[in-house]
């Protein structure tokens, strides 16, 4: 009798998971973004705002902007909210989103040591920094995820006339993994690490650590949001979709954005109207 | 309306029956005749075939050769016999438990399990166990109860393995009188011994097997008195037979 | 959920959301192990009890499944349930419903080859006794499986504790979206990976505490158990 009252209290307690209204019905989106995007905090303080003011509850499936593309590219999520412009206009060029629209950008950072082996602290040009990493051979951990800031880690060592792929050595090591876990491996390895700053403000496991170099232009993070093409993918809850968008991109919604700070700094920079952004 | 025959199990009749396991042959062309009446008594050394030869009858193994009948009729199903295995295996539950699960399986109506149950723990000298776990019993106490549980079924023939080899003088008596007075009531009784004064005490008949074979069938008093094949003889002089 | 506010007064406090994310843990896991349980003790008893060709392997089978890697068989699900999948009309990728199906394939060779070792045991010692009482194969089952209760509710246990202490198959099929599929693993994975240490070892503390009392049953299940079987 035992089980079965254990099965009964089971089914209970699993009874109001387990029948809840099917996902297609209920006024919900699935929103594919970064891992970067959702570490920094911003969606925790903009999406509540949005559902107050439409009902509409946006679910965000954190992954790299690789990864996040994809979920979009199969069906999985309703938007994309990534940070990497030219695979967003290959996105939309392939067909698998409607239109894409600037939102906004915030900046990288390249973090180092308090011990700065590569002796680069302070400079405000990234590519002379990157190449005198390169040639000290001082401990850099590169995310090798897919993701936007890879991608933009990629295009740095190339606007700085290396080839990584081919040139890294054991100084470079790539964690796969996102980047808090970067940040993570590289407070204890004391190696240098490009970051968001908006991951790199909230992260509190800093140990030895600091930003090294910012500033520079090409150290600009641009985000654009998608809308998944419903013409490939009938499901895609495109009314709810397009008006998380176009939230996004108002008046109100730039000052949500523009208005998250973490001690006191803002993170992320409203640009929808920027010409070329 | 033709009226069904009430289904009886005796007499059980083995005629030429053979089995044999994996080339080893255990039961060699045994023929038998169990009819009811007074207790009939398997006696021989280890390894005679006792056991094989009391489960055959009972109907949990098929021979290999020959036919079992019981009743006139090949295949009746086992409500009317019962068996006491020589290890008996209690359920993980009470005594009373135990009995209650051999009378529900028996088709005993619900209403009537209780009076029953406490009937037969008195029967075997039980009386005011029946919340105990079964397993906590001591092994003659485990002996009475897997009795009782055999008789919830309300048997025409009882088959007994051993059911007095692990015990004291004392618990041999007592379930010794239960058999003696299961006998006297009608009842089929169908068991095997080492203890050849136990032969003596229950018998009705007593079979001698040896090497899967049946040496010699006599009642008690010819038997002990005046056994006529030579094994019979070194046998109840007490001298082994291999 | 708040960042500077220290795990342990978290913890007593009954903060909303971090109740939210253990009551969720509790209920996909518990879910998982009914469904798992309502798979696998059939399966179990029908391999313990049956004798047909090919009947070890299956047994080899069995016991080996109970190391699926969690990952593998997130892995698996998720193509299942993507919408470019098979099943992708059901729309269940990244819900709770997910993370269901994903644990109780996890977990069910778990229950199924701890229940056929328990039942065939059991069986090996009822066999003759049951024959000689003439109970049919319904029956059988039955009453193996309520005289090995306890040992089954060990199995269950066993099955739940390991659904609860997964993060692989969860967080790829769930997604660890904040507020709906976010379990105490898959939150300690995050806060983890942002640095957040002592919030994430305040889940960690929770769940250790789950598991510990799971442990707990398991081992007053086993007592009583003994109790009743000796």
């Amino acid at each position: 009798m035992l089980t079965r009252r254990l099965a009964i209290l089971g089914a209970c307690l699993a009874l109001p998971l387990l029948t809840q209204a099917a996902p297609a019905q209920d006024k919900s989106i699935v929103v594919a973004s970064t891992t970067s995007t959702q570490d920094s905090g911003l969606f925790g303080h903009i999406l509540p705002l949005f559902k107050a003011k439409t009902g509409i509850e946006v679910r965000v499936v954190a992954q790299g902007t690789g990864q996040a593309l994809d979920t979009a590219r199969r069906g999985d999520a309703d938007v994309a909210f990534v940070h990497a412009k030219a695979q967003e206009e290959k996105f939309v060029a392939d067909g698998f989103g409607v239109k894409r629209f600037p939102v906004m950008y915030n900046d990288f950072v390249l973090i180092g040591p308090n011990s700065d082996p590569a002796g680069i602290k302070g400079t405000s040009d990234i590519v002379t920094a990157l190449q005198t990493i390169k040639a000290k051979a001082a401990p850099f951990i590169s995310r090798g995820d897919r993701s936007g800031t890879h991608a933009a880690e990629l295009e740095l060592w190339k606007a700085a006339g290396i080839h990584i792929p081919k040139e890294k050595g054991p100084w470079y090591k790539e964690i796969g993994q996102g980047m808090g876990a970067a940040l993570n491996v590289a407070s204890a390895s004391n190696a240098y690490v490009l970051s968001d700053r908006g991951t790199w403000i909230s992260f509190k496991n800093r140990g030895e650590l600091d930003i090294a170099v910012a500033g520079d232009k090409r150290l600009f993070n641009q985000y654009g949001v998608m809308l998944v093409n419903p013409a490939k993918h009938p499901h895609v809850k495109k009314d709810f979709g397009q008006a998380f968008i176009d939230w996004l991109v108002s008046a109100e919604g730039q000052k949500a954005i523009a208005d998250y700070k973490i001690d006191g700094q803002q993170l992320f920079f409203p640009n929808t109207n920027e010409p070329g952004a | 309306m033709t009226m069904r025959a009430p289904i009886t199990d005796v007499p059980i009749v083995l005629d030429a029956v053979s089995l044999a396991v994996r080339n080893v042959t255990i039961l060699d062309n045994i023929s038998l005749s169990l009819a009811a009446g007074a207790p009939t008594v398997l006696i021989g050394p280890n390894g005679a075939g006792k056991t094989t030869l009391l489960r055959l009858a009972m109907g949990l193994v098929a021979p290999t050769r020959g036919r079992v009948t019981r009743g006139g009729r090949s295949d009746t199903p086992p409500t009317r016999r019962a068996i006491v295995f020589q290890r008996p295996v209690m359920l993980r539950r009470s005594a009373g438990a135990n009995l209650r699960y051999a009378l529900k399986a028996a088709g005993v109506p619900r209403a009537d399990r209780q009076k029953r149950v406490e009937e037969l723990l008195a029967l075997v000298g039980l009386a005011g166990l029946a919340p105990r776990a079964a397993r906590k019993l001591s092994g003659g106490e485990q002996q009475r109860l897997a009795l009782a549980r055999a008789l919830a079924k309300d048997p025409q023939v009882l088959f007994l393995d051993e059911p007095t080899a692990s015990l004291d003088p004392a618990a041999t008596k007592s379930v010794e009188d239960v058999i003696r007075a299961v006998a006297a009531r009608g009842i089929k009784v169908v068991m095997s011994t080492h203890d050849l004064g136990e032969a003596k005490r229950i018998a009705g008949e007593i079979v001698l097997m040896h090497r899967g074979r049946i040496v010699e069938i006599a009642d008690a008093a010819t038997f002990f008195g005046n056994p006529a094949t030579p094994e019979a003889r070194r046998f109840v002089a007490g001298e082994l037979l291999v | 959920m708040p960042q500077d506010v220290s795990a342990l007064q978290l913890v007593l406090s009954g903060d909303p959301a971090l109740f939210a994310i253990v009551r969720l843990s509790v209920v996909v896991s518990l879910s998982a192990t009914i469904g798992a349980a309502v798979i696998g003790l059939p399966f179990g008893a029908l391999v313990a009890l049956t004798r047909f060709p090919g009947r070890e392997l299956v047994v080899v089978v069995m016991n080996a499944l109970m190391g699926l890697p969690p990952v593998v068989v997130g892995l698996a699900v998720y193509l299942m349930l993507s919408r470019s999948g098979p099943l992708g009309s059901w729309g269940l990728l990244f819900t709770p419903q997910a993370m269901v199906i994903a644990q109780t394939i996890l977990i069910a060779p778990i229950i199924a080859a701890l229940a056929r070792q328990t039942i065939e045991d059991l069986w090996v010692e009822y066999r003759d006794e049951l024959a000689a009482m003439d109970v049919g194969p319904a029956g059988r089952v039955a009453t193996l499986i309520w005289d090995a209760r306890f040992s089954l509710l060990t199995a269950l246990l066993a099955g739940f504790g390991r659904a609860a202490a997964e993060v692989g198959a969860v967080i790829i099929v769930g997604g660890n979206i904040d507020g709906f599929t976010r379990t105490m693993t898959t939150a300690i994975a995050l806060e983890t990976s942002k640095g957040d240490l002592p919030l994430a070892m305040g889940l960690g503390m929770v769940l250790i505490a789950i598991v510990v009392l799971v442990n707990a049953a398991a081992w007053g299940a086993r007592r009583a158990g003994e109790r009743l079987a000796q």
